[in-house]
């Protein structure tokens, strides 16, 4: 003990240090946690979606669709519209191409447009070919593909892969 | 290096001075009775701490109060530490700051020179209770609803101004959308300012005038 030379008053100001220091770190560490918590959520790749029945698709032009899904952010329900175009090529049923409508850059939604043989995106001037590649404008790659498939009834189903890349 | 940056520091912001003018200071013979005013503060700041935080995922509708908490509770990481601590906290420091002013009142502490701090703790007492007052309501459960009808029926009953501080408190006759949304504001922003700033000014007095000490056979 007599080797000790901490006084009285740097021991209270040590512990002092230590207990704010302590208190500080029960609080702070979980809040770390609490402000993150949504953005360390899975986001489901999502159910397949019956898109229409294949004899309702006419061939060799843009067919366009539309499907909602409702998931829940925190205590809401969001119901978010997405969509895309058809194209048959030939009346094989393998022979499809389905194309999101959702533009690679900004999100916005483009339209075919006839007189151009392109889609346009309102918001940038983007520029999709047929194939979905990218002809002009800001957007880093072509648009999205979705994986489909056909039953014995026809009924052309689709994988919303789109919620997979939404935060 | 840390000295070099410490004394850079220091000769701008007078970090030496500073700590012995706020925390060096001399004080008289006490006990643990004398520390109750900074707990009072420490708990004012975690509440300050906690609530900024809750405001975060919590939702001043009613169509989403209760389910945005019943979220923070059960899928926030932490949320039920968070929002446990500034529940509970809020009744600790009820306690606190009363049993604080009862040690102050037994050890004749309010006494010249210092009237002024006192009137101010008092102040203090009252926007602690409103904090209370404004915070039950918003979890908009049915304990709150009841509770927040009560005492605004109570704050209604006094003569003549009664039905106005009514409609005032709860803006409009009925407990509603505006209610939850006006003691929102008291809570978060009005109360928590006029709080802060008078904190600012007692502790200012009580460095002002130093600590009472306890009175002896010549007082």
């Amino acid at each position: 003990m007599s080797g000790s030379h901490l006084s009285r008053r740097d021991f209270m100001k040590a512990a002092t240090g230590a207990v704010g220091g302590v208190i500080t770190a029960a609080l702070g560490i979980p809040v770390i946690g609490f402000l993150i918590a949504p953005a360390l959520r899975e986001d489901k790749a999502g159910a397949p979606i019956a898109v229409g029945k294949l004899e309702d698709i006419p061939v060799g032009k843009f067919h366009p669709f539309s499907f909602t899904i409702t998931k829940v952010n925190g205590w809401e329900r969001t119901a978010s519209n997405y969509g895309g175009f058809i194209l048959r090529n030939s009346e094989a049923p393998d022979d499809i191409l389905i194309l999101s409508s959702r533009c690679t850059h900004l999100s916005c939604t483009v339209n075919w447009n006839e007189s151009a043989n392109a889609f346009l995106c309102p918001c940038h001037d983007a520029k999709f070919g047929p194939e979905g590649q990218v002809l002009d404008g800001p957007p880093p790659e072509p648009l999205g593909h979705f994986e489909y498939s056909v039953d014995d009834q026809g009924v052309l189903t689709i994988v919303p892969v789109e919620l997979k890349s939404e935060a | 290096m840390w000295q070099k940056l410490y004394t850079w520091l220091d000769e701008r912001l007078g970090l030496g001075d500073m700590y012995a003018n706020l925390l060096d200071r001399p004080e008289p013979k006490g006990n643990w009775w004398n520390t109750l005013g900074s707990a009072s503060l420490f708990l004012f700041i975690l509440q300050g701490a906690t609530g900024i935080f809750l405001t975060v995922y919590y939702t001043p509708s009613p169509d989403h109060a209760y389910d945005s908490i019943t979220y923070i509770m059960n899928d926030v990481a932490f949320g039920w530490l968070i929002r446990g601590i500034h529940h509970w906290g809020a009744s600790l420091m009820v306690l606190v700051v009363f049993i604080h002013m009862v040690r102050v009142f037994v050890t004749a502490s309010y006494k010249y020179p210092r009237e002024l701090t006192w009137l101010i703790g008092v102040g203090l007492l009252l926007l602690t209770l409103g904090m209370g007052f404004t915070g039950y309501l918003l979890p908009w459960h049915q304990m709150a609803y009841w509770a927040t009808t009560v005492g605004t029926q109570i704050a209604g009953s006094v003569p003549f101004l009664g039905e106005f501080i009514l409609k005032a408190l709860r803006g409009g006759p009925d407990l509603s959308a505006l209610t939850l949304q006006r003691f929102f504001s008291a809570h978060i922003w009005m109360l928590p300012a006029l709080l802060a700033g008078l904190i600012g000014v007692h502790l200012y007095l009580i460095i002002r005038h130093g600590e009472s000490h306890f009175p002896d056979e010549e007082d």
